[in-house]
């Protein structure tokens, strides 16, 4: 006799990346698993959420080629739109909607824009970046597509935690800038480990003969820095909001160019 | 016949002095500019409401040794490069500026 059970199906799941729980709510119980198994070791309880986001799954032919990210702020509420994706989010509420296909990486896209407005309120960025914990100090390794991020990341010796080949998340919260992981990867194509501790330095990444590390000063540090925060709304508020807290980090954190061989004697200098 | 130019920083722009530089990021594009020492004089100096000229001579022909009208010649190539890219807006009469709104982000 086949036995009968109730499965209780949650209608939700909260991902809490950096402190930040966000409830996500879906009709659909295989997107829901899907949010879930993308960002294992990120999804936390159901009770704490600080942010509710209702997603709403659209036809997969209603998906445009449209690459381009815009981010407005309208009536109260940021918009975000791109072609495969369509989201707004009241911060006054703490609520907001996401119409999408159920590609999950969609999703990771409008994660990444919140976290940005979030961050911005407390001075940290996100930052085209991979990060990593040793001996209890985060250091970053910041640079455009091909500078070395995930190798960086691939080279990483065992006593190194990785927190993300692709997306650092810096916050400033309580006197101190730190790093904390994200599931946002790269071509590792592996999550970071969820794990926080403060910022060491901040490396400006470049391929070369040696192995040599540069401190960078000033108006060249500022602008190695802002060149590789994630920028999405173009907003006055915004940008002078991102652009302080970039001059404050270089004021609190050394930047330096590690230029560097493509091989594991570079982790030597980062202790 | 009144020549003079008058300019004003834009409110769509970030700026923050940094040594003697002026670094000033635009909101609508992004775009990060770094104004020289004497660059940042004339940023500092755009109020809207003191003449380009005015501002040419008082502060950088009295601080610095260049010819008036060499020193006008630049500045007027710089504040059109500047109004070009929007974080600096450029009238031939005075400038009122206005402020923006606060909001919770």
């Amino acid at each position: 006799m086949p036995s009968v059970t109730a499965v209780a199906q949650s209608s939700s799941v909260v991902v809490e990346i950096g402190g930040l729980p966000i409830r996500l709510r879906c009709d659909n119980p295989a997107f829901l698993l899907q949010i879930e198994e993308r960002y294992a070791g990120y999804v936390g309880s159901s009770n704490d959420a600080a942010f509710d986001f209702e997603i709403e799954l659209a036809p997969s032919g209603s998906v445009s080629n449209d690459e381009d990210v815009r981010v407005t702020w309208d009536s109260g509420r940021w918009l975000m739109q791109r072609g495969d994706f369509r989201a707004e989010w009241n911060p006054s509420t703490a609520r907001g909607r996401i119409q999408q296909t159920s590609n999950p990486y969609s999703l990771d896209s409008v994660l990444r824009i919140v976290h940005t407005l979030l961050l911005a309120r407390e001075g940290g960025f996100l930052l085209h970046a991979s990060s990593a914990i040793r001996n209890g100090r985060a250091f970053l390794f910041s640079g455009v597509s091909g500078a070395g991020k995930t190798t960086m990341a691939r080279l990483a010796p065992p006593d190194a935690a990785l927190l993300t080949d692709e997306i650092s998340y810096v916050t400033w919260r309580d006197g101190r800038y730190s790093a904390v992981g994200t599931p946002f990867f790269g071509e590792l194509a592996r999550v970071g480990e969820n794990l926080q501790a403060p910022i060491e330095a901040l490396y400006l990444l470049a391929k070369g003969s040696e192995n040599k590390i540069e401190p960078i000063v000033g108006a060249d540090a500022v602008r190695g820095l802002l060149g590789n925060i994630l920028f999405f709304a173009r907003d006055p508020e915004f940008v002078k909001l991102v652009f302080d807290s970039a001059l404050y980090f270089v004021k609190h954190i050394p930047v330096r160019r590690l230029t560097f061989v493509p091989d594991t004697s570079v982790w030597e200098l980062i202790v | 016949m009144n020549n003079s130019r008058y300019v004003a920083r834009s409110t769509a722009i970030a700026a923050r002095a940094l040594g003697d530089e002026t670094m000033v990021m635009s909101a609508a594009s992004s775009t990060l500019f770094t104004l020289d020492e004497v660059a940042s004089v004339i940023w500092e100096a755009a109020d809207g409401v003191t003449p380009l000229d005015e501002i040419v001579a008082n502060k950088i022909c009295a601080q610095y040794d260049i010819a008036p009208e060499v020193a006008l010649k630049d500045a007027e190539a710089l504040v059109e490069n500047l109004a070009e890219h929007g974080i600096l807006l450029l009238s031939d009469q005075p400038l009122a500026r206005s402020s923006s709104s606060r909001r919770e982000s």
